[in-house]
């Protein structure tokens, strides 16, 4: 691995990335996605494949707090970036208030979809605590389900918020 | 599918970057935000020998007021212009077409200037900037250079811009006061590509008469085109559904090779630019008509 300069274009590169708190570092050839990057390097393969041009929603991830489409973002443009995954949600061994409202209001069935949900929800929540059905609709509009019909996902969305206001009042 | 392997620089200097964009020419493919240019790599419709990221240049994420314009770095993430105050305040229809752009999740990455620079026909800052006369300030070998709008889009997915040259930056003429706007476009699903949509801005004289309109349509051509018949028409008129119907017809008249696929036909695209048309000037009118009460 030759030194990276700003100026020199190259076949592999070096990544350095936090994920969920744990650092790694490995080299991997520029044209690998960051899905890729996470499930075939890292082993984190709750992130999920779907559709593989950044429509259907189910391998979001938060990079730097932000919800994005990992299979459109090189692992190499994460280079240094905080990243986020399902993997990251559970605390101390339980389920993270997003994912049990998904298990209360039947928010999913396969479950193929939901990671990339629950993601997308992780973000919206951290800047709209209470956030309305429109403010629902336009954060989970780029996720696509194909079982549930997305009535129960919006119910699930509810209850996580009003579940982490009440986490949050009563600390 | 996966992209096809390519060499990748991520310079951090703008000059670096040019010197790359120098050297590999057009074997050379420019990223900023990626979210249409990786599509277009999974999919192996893209096959540059050079990724050139612009992410790691520094000063090129800003909005800021410059005089009458308001001034967006290059690679300004869209969900910072969805969140800007000063853009909402400064320029409500960027603003506002900002938020039909796909999802949040594409907004967080995808960029103003890449957005302009892959000049998709169907996208709302294309037709923004063209509804504005915005100006693109563009980096190249021989130093910089300003592009106005209306001389940037060339063709699908083509536009003035040299493969060894950079969009640095873009001015939005700010919204003058008293005047109305409407951004409007019809898809299928929230966060679809348009089927086809109107950006509207206009302005009323103090005796409630037309003094200006402008009206961009796109999804309906190779590249958004401004409605100029129908902007004459309006001209010096008192707004009013019968002139707004006019004008519209005038509008669907400018398409004049609108795509065919599979999501609509030609001729049901230039029936929505007609309807488009006439609720955008239906709305902007009231806009401006708001705006002079209050």
């Amino acid at each position: 691995m030759t030194a990276q300069t700003s100026r020199q274009a190259a076949r592999t590169r070096q990544v350095r990335v936090t994920v969920n708190g744990r650092q790694y570092e490995a080299t991997v050839e520029a044209r690998t996605t960051l899905v890729d990057f996470l499930r075939a390097h890292l082993g984190l393969t709750g992130t999920h494949v779907g559709c593989e041009h950044g429509v259907c929603g189910a391998c979001t991830v938060l990079v730097d707090g932000a919800a994005a489409r990992s299979c459109i973002m090189l692992a190499v443009q994460a280079d240094g970036a905080e990243l986020t995954t399902v993997e990251g949600l559970s605390r101390d061994g339980e389920l993270h208030p997003i994912q049990q409202a998904f298990i209360d209001r039947h928010g999913l069935q396969c479950g193929f979809c939901t990671p990339g949900f629950l993601m997308s929800v992780c973000e919206l929540l951290q800047h709209d605590a209470d956030p309305d059905d429109e403010a629902i609709a336009d954060a989970l509009g780029g996720n696509i389900c194909r079982c549930t019909g997305y009535q129960q996902i919006v119910e699930s969305v509810r209850l996580a918020a009003a579940k982490l206001r009440e986490e949050g009042g009563s600390s | 599918m996966k992209p096809p392997p390519f060499e990748y620089a991520a310079p951090t200097t703008l000059e670096d970057a040019l010197a790359l964009l120098r050297e590999h020419g057009g074997d050379a493919k420019v990223l900023a935000g990626g979210q249409s240019l990786v599509p277009l790599l999974n999919m192996r419709l893209a096959r540059p020998a050079v990724i050139v990221d612009l992410n790691r240049l520094p000063g090129l994420d800003y909005v800021r007021q410059v005089d009458g314009w308001l001034a967006i770095g290059a690679m300004t993430r869209q969900r910072a212009i969805e969140r800007s105050d000063l853009a909402r305040e400064r320029q409500p229809l960027l603003h506002a077409a900002t938020r039909l752009i796909a999802h949040p999740q594409i907004r967080n990455r995808g960029t103003v200037g890449g957005s302009l620079a892959h000049a998709d026909p169907a996208a709302e800052y294309p037709a923004v900037a063209l509804a504005l006369d915005a100006e693109l300030r563009v980096a190249g070998p021989a130093g910089e250079r300003a592009i106005p709008a209306r001389n940037f889009f060339q063709t699908y997915l083509t536009t003035a811009l040299d493969v060894t040259e950079i969009v640095t930056e873009v001015r939005f003429p700010t919204l003058p006061q008293g005047a109305g706007w409407s951004f409007l476009e019809l898809s299928r699903r929230h966060g679809d590509f348009a089927l086809a949509g109107a950006a509207v801005t206009l302005s009323l004289s103090s005796s409630g008469m037309l003094d200006g309109a402008r009206i961009a349509l796109f999804g309906v051509g190779a590249t958004p085109l401004r409605a100029t018949a129908a902007e004459a028409l309006l001209t010096g008129e008192t707004p009013g559904d019968a002139l707004f119907t006019h004008a519209a017809q005038a509008a669907r008249d400018a398409v004049e090779e609108p795509l065919s696929d599979v999501h609509a036909s030609a001729e049901y695209r230039r029936h929505l630019a007609g309807v488009l048309t006439r609720r955008a000037l239906t709305e902007a009118a009231a806009r401006a008509r708001g705006g002079r009460a209050a």
